[in-house]
């Protein structure tokens, strides 16, 4: 281990009744890294995440994460009640908030949406503000629960690019859970798959920055992936595991 | 097919046949915006009624001496105002509603607040305010005369009562129902309970305490008239039952209009409040 750990996780454990989710799980991830998490429904994934953010107070084992972090979950989250900014602020102290979270909006693109109720937004845009909220508080781990499983296609090409341009640009870790392989390989450093309970492959993605789907390595990539998932896409040209 | 006989006649784009045009005819009209605004509207049924009373009193339908017209009522209305009567007693009867409606709405979220938010608070607070709850408000009545005599007190508390139990009731399943997923959020950002309960929890609980308000402002009203028959001289309980003695019944119509445009005034103030706490549910823009 290295000195510039963002998370360190030994033999994590929980088990939902009889049934164990995490069966003593090892993940390392360094400062400025992108992790992509792999997996099933039902292999842990969102257990795991929801440990490393706190929100789970029976999880077993050492899993050290920053005091500064941020969690992007599947559904936007905002406050109905309160306008753009001031969901994007929500809790920060005072001072500068206001201006931090203009600044914040407007590296989502939505500078123009501040005062609009979050009920007249687009998905998208909902989750747009969402990742402002995150990215306001300078996070050195930023946690992503399967964060455009609710978009559209056209919408979630959008925000892999935003996602990945504003990762480059506040480098914190971060750990993308999600059960899209190209989803995976497209953004992340680094790809995990998540089975029973257990991280059962770790590779590193090491494609040049432009990334397409179209590229050898990409598809080599992605079969590999696939058949760790025990999936095989021999219907149609579905990216979906 | 065989031996077509007829031609069916050929589609053309000139020829619209069943198509129908949405935008001249669309299927809500509600969005398109009347001219006559929503409140003179919505006053409109009350009207009614008042205009089926008059009729009804010039047709002779009525018995004047048991039902008296709108003319009559509004005379013996004049008379009172002019005496100044008419305004003390009902300036005193709002003040009981107004003092026992504020306390009871703050007494009531208090307790709602407190229950909802800790375990200790619900065990001890909520099957308390049901018990409260179970006992009709106006069985008390003689019991609080004997405990606090004939002062404004009782009259005040009985108010107090019905109202906080309303807006407890409410606003506690309000604050249980508030999104857990939100409550997770602010868990994330750090915030701290302070910032919990005003950002998340009180806004969440706010459709619960309307609905809270609403029921207990009717039951303020409701209250009002028996603490009203509590020995008193001033009040427009004590004017009905005055009415009734000296068989004044222009007097105790009077006083069920007076109780009716209460009732009805009380419902556009929630409704107001309505307007401006929830604007957010409709993406309401302005301010």
């Amino acid at each position: 281990m290295t000195t510039d750990a963002a998370v360190r996780i030994r033999s994590a454990r929980r088990a939902f009744g009889t049934q164990q989710v995490l069966s003593g799980l090892d993940l390392d991830i360094v400062e400025g890294e992108f992790v992509a998490m792999l997996g099933h429904s039902g292999s842990g994934k969102s257990t795991l995440l929801r440990a490393m953010a706190g929100l789970d107070p029976e999880v077993t084992g050492s899993v050290l994460v920053p005091r500064e972090r941020a969690v992007v979950f599947q559904n936007p989250r905002l406050l109905p009640w309160r306008r753009v900014l001031p969901n994007v602020t929500f809790a920060l102290a005072a001072g500068d908030a206001r201006q931090r979270g203009r600044a914040a909006l407007a590296e989502v693109g939505l500078a123009a949406k501040e005062q609009a109720w979050p009920a007249t937004l687009s998905g998208g845009e909902a989750q747009r503000v969402s990742l402002a909220r995150a990215l306001v508080r300078e996070p050195k781990l930023l946690l992503l629960d399967e964060p455009f499983g609710a978009l559209d296609a056209l919408t979630r090409l959008k925000m892999y690019e935003l996602l990945r341009a504003l990762c480059d640009r506040h480098r914190p870790a971060v750990l993308h859970v999600t059960h899209d392989v190209d989803e995976a390989i497209l953004l992340a450093d680094r790809v995990t798959v998540l089975r029973d309970g257990l991280v059962r492959l770790d590779l590193p993605v090491g494609l040049p920055a432009p990334r397409s789907r179209t590229s050898p390595d990409f598809a080599g990539l992605r079969q590999r992936l696939l058949g760790e998932l025990g999936v095989t896409e021999s219907i149609g040209t579905g990216s979906h595991s | 097919m065989t031996a077509v006989t007829s031609h069916h006649r050929p589609v053309t784009a000139a020829e619209p046949g069943p198509l129908v045009d949405v935008v001249a005819e669309p299927l809500t009209r509600g969005a398109r915006r009347s001219r006559v605004p929503r409140w003179l509207r919505r006053l409109s049924g009350p009207f009614v009624l008042l205009l089926a009373w008059a009729v009804s009193a010039e047709a002779g339908w009525l018995n004047r001496d048991l039902f008296p017209p709108p003319g009559e009522v509004f005379g013996a209305a004049w008379d009172l105002l002019a005496s100044g009567q008419l305004q003390a007693h009902v300036g005193q009867s709002m003040l009981r509603v107004l003092t026992g409606t504020v306390l009871g709405v703050l007494a009531g979220v208090v307790i709602a607040v407190v229950a909802g938010l800790t375990r200790i608070g619900e065990d001890l607070l909520d099957s308390t305010m049901q018990v409260f709850k179970a006992v009709p408000n106006f069985a008390l009545t003689p019991l609080l005369v004997i405990w606090m005599g004939i002062g404004e007190g009782p009259k005040i508390l009985l108010i107090t009562l019905g109202v906080a139990i309303a807006i407890y009731i409410n606003t506690y399943s309000g604050i249980r129902s508030v999104d857990a997923q939100l409550v997770e959020v602010a868990q994330t950002v750090g915030a701290k309970r302070s910032t919990l309960i005003r950002h998340i929890v009180l806004p969440g609980a706010t459709p619960g305490f309307l609905v809270g308000l609403r029921l207990g402002l009717s039951s303020a009203w409701l209250s009002l008239i028996f603490a009203e028959t509590i020995n008193t001289t001033e009040g427009i309980g004590f004017l009905m039952s005055r009415a009734q003695t000296l068989l004044q019944f222009d007097v105790s119509v009077l006083i069920i209009l007076i109780y009716a445009v209460a009732g009805l005034a009380s419902y556009a103030l929630v409704r107001l409040l309505e307007r401006r706490l929830l604007a957010w549910r409709n993406g309401f823009q302005g301010v």
